[in-house]
């Protein structure tokens, strides 16, 4: 029972998903479905904060490694939590001013948005600029010609680097019109449209009949790993 | 009158003057008429899912040689039974040689919100209320009845008279999507490969699959976990559990909590999303109980972090850059992330294995992590590491669908090619049947 039913309503929903896409008069079953997973998703949700919350109180109990960030992180949780959901300091809608909570919570100026403007979106901009340090180091250590491929990695990645950047056209601009393809700018943007497409469109093909034979076997019950079944 | 009263020599090049007059306005009132289109016919696209109406007409019968343009204008005339008086708005402009147009994205149904905010004032919305709720029109849908007008541009900026379609066309929804039958062609042939070889493989003859380095190193880096008394991480990505790379990433997970329950290896999964959760919970908790230690599954090890792409990311560096983890799996949908999260897990000496369909994360994976499964090898993994006939079976049947692909490029390729040489009609035909009907 554990099994079979969550299997049959994933067999179900995937064949309405299928059916759906041929067959006009069941479009919007499709969205029914969508929508299903919606409410499932938002309830699970709770679940998710409750959680969060669990392991987060667990280790400042136990005063375990790092417990000093689930101080943090708890507190920040609740913090947001209570602040979005009471709309504290929400002015209430225009139209409806005798109802204190009829504001939104994310309104401009509302604690809430300010927390999310000047807490969360800086530590957010943060995390994300160091992906600059860490594209050089990555590149730094694939490019490092130790046999041939690596060397025609290094060269491609030399060109399409010289032909993204004002150096590129300043650097090559100098051959002649019969040798224009040697310019830094025709042959990145020669690279990038032959052998990277070409490449890209590989894999593409691969991953879409892959797509298609993982979706068959979950919803002929070949594949049932995702249930938890394992080898069982 | 006037002119009567007159000498007879004015009487008569005053009449021979009214005669020029009227002459020289006649021929003018010819170059200057404007004749509007005749004929005007809408049609309903057959086999769609009733949101194509085709428009024809027949161009003026004088003056075509002066028509710059025709200007299409739609309105809705019709809703359920009630007529509307129609509000003509732009539709389309077409070239003076065009007396046809094939009209798609139309609104088929209105539903009462629709109608309340778009016709609110020109329809007896109270009527249509009463007739949805006494149950003559349970549905709160109703169809709309499009009406079509054409406008002669000619030269000169003159303008013709503007001819409207006699009754409003309403549209069917057909039972299948003609447009999509080469997708159903397609689709089946794959799905048919697909099972016949899973069947072929139950009947017991071996299938051979490639070895794929990345999933052959799950032991050793599971392995090198336990001998270094560290944690194995594992990322699910940042999808939910409707994405299929999760899904793909979950049963990769059964794999590795197994070994890992097998070799008394910690496992940590955190996940961005509280759906995925549950379901690598429900994952590990069996992939223990078939390794025979259901005791030493611990669910804690399995938590919610953040929905936010990058607290999230936080979270995980600073959990490896805190414990240190043996082993890190990345297998699932990335984006922004994925860089971050294998560069720290590269500095932190971790033995690292990815495996996503994200085609823009691949190199990144490829340049920071030991093994990484591309693209059809991450969906592949389930069937290798289950080693079962029918999961083998689906890969002989992927195959197939390669083939077909194999064989519709290289048909598509020498087609194009020849036609680019040669110019020949046929392969024209067959390059456009290609591109406009099967892949459209």
């Amino acid at each position: 029972m554990k099994r079979n039913v969550p299997l049959l309503v994933a067999i179900i929903a995937g064949f309405v998903m299928i059916v759906a896409y041929f067959i006009p008069y069941t479009e919007s079953w499709q969205d029914k479905v969508s929508i299903w997973f919606d409410v499932l998703a938002s309830i699970a949700f709770i679940l998710g904060g409750g959680n969060l919350l669990k392991i987060q109180l667990k280790k400042i109990s136990e005063q375990s490694a790092g417990w000093g960030y689930a101080v943090i992180t708890a507190a920040s949780f609740l913090v947001m939590l209570i602040i979005g959901l009471f709309k504290i300091g929400a002015p209430p809608h225009q139209n409806y001013l005798h109802m204190s909570w009829s504001g939104d919570y994310s309104e401009t100026g509302t604690p809430f948005w300010w927390l999310y403007e000047f807490a969360f979106k800086p530590l957010q901009a943060t995390i994300f600029a160091m992906l600059a340090f860490y594209v050089a180091s990555a590149a730094f250590r694939a490019f490092r010609a130790k046999n041939v491929e690596a060397f025609l990695l290094l060269g491609t990645a030399f060109i399409i680097l010289l032909g993204r950047t004002a150096a590129g056209p300043y650097l090559t601009n100098w051959f002649p019109d019969w040798m224009s393809g040697l310019r830094a700018q025709p042959l990145t943007d020669y690279l990038m449209q032959v052998f990277n497409t070409a490449g890209s469109r590989a894999i593409m093909i691969g991953i879409a009949l892959g797509t298609a034979s993982v979706s068959l076997k979950i919803l002929l019950g070949v594949d049932r790993s995702y249930l938890g079944s394992g080898d069982e | 009158m006037a002119i009567m009263n007159k000498p007879r020599s004015v009487r008569g090049v005053l009449l021979l003057a009214l005669t020029c007059l009227t002459l020289c306005s006649a021929r003018a009132r010819a170059q200057t008429s404007a004749d509007p289109i005749s004929n005007l016919h809408a049609s309903d696209v057959t086999w769609d899912d009733g949101t194509a109406i085709n428009l024809t007409w027949d161009a003026p019968a004088s003056r075509t040689e002066d028509i710059e343009s025709y200007w299409v204008y739609e309105a809705v005339a019709k809703i359920g039974d009630f007529e509307i008086e129609p509000d003509y708005v732009f539709k389309d402009v077409l070239d003076g040689k065009t007396t046809e147009l094939h009209i798609t994205g139309v609104k088929r149904n209105y539903t009462l919100v629709d109608i309340r905010e778009n016709f609110g004032e020109r329809l007896d919305f109270p009527a249509l209320l009463k007739q949805s709720r006494s149950g003559i029109l349970p549905k709160t849908a109703f169809p709309a009845g499009y009406k079509y007008r054409v406008v002669v541009q000619y030269k000169g900026n003159v303008r013709s008279e503007p001819v409207d379609l006699a009754e409003p066309i309403v549209t069917q929804m057909s039972i299948f999507d003609g447009g999509r039958k080469w997708l159903v062609l397609i689709t089946i042939t794959f799905c048919g490969a697909v099972m016949f070889w899973i069947l072929h493989a139950r009947s017991g003859k071996p299938i051979k699959v490639r070895k794929i380095a990345g999933l052959e190193a799950v032991d050793e880096a599971v392995g090198r976990a336990t001998e270094m008394g560290r944690s194995v991480v594992f990322v699910p990505g940042i999808q939910d559990i409707n994405d299929i790379q999760t899904i793909a990433g979950m049963t990769i997970l059964s794999r590795v909590a197994k070994t890992a329950a097998e070799f008394d290896a910690k496992i940590e999964v955190p996940t961005s999303k509280s759906l995925v959760m549950t379901t690598a919970r429900e994952t590990v908790q069996a992939a223990y109980l078939s390794a025979g230690r259901p005791e030493a599954y611990n669910q804690d090890l399995i938590y919610y972090v953040t929905d936010e792409q990058f607290g999230y990311v936080a979270y995980l560096q600073g959990m490896m850059v805190r414990e240190k983890p043996a082993a890190c799996f990345y297998m699932g949908a990335f984006f922004a992330e994925s860089l971050i999260l294998a560069e720290t897990g590269n500095s932190v000496g971790a033995i690292q294995i990815a495996g996503t369909a994200m085609p823009a994360q691949l190199p990144f994976f490829v340049a920071a992590c030991d093994y990484t499964l591309i693209g059809e090898e991450f969906f592949a993994a389930a069937a290798y590491l289950s080693g079962s006939p029918e999961e083998l079976g689906s890969l002989k049947g992927q195959d197939v669908g390669k083939v077909i692909v194999a064989v519709l490029m290289l048909i598509g390729i020498v087609a194009a090619t020849i036609f680019a040489m040669t110019d020949m009609a046929l392969f024209g035909w067959i390059v456009d049947f290609l591109r406009n009907s099967v892949l459209s």
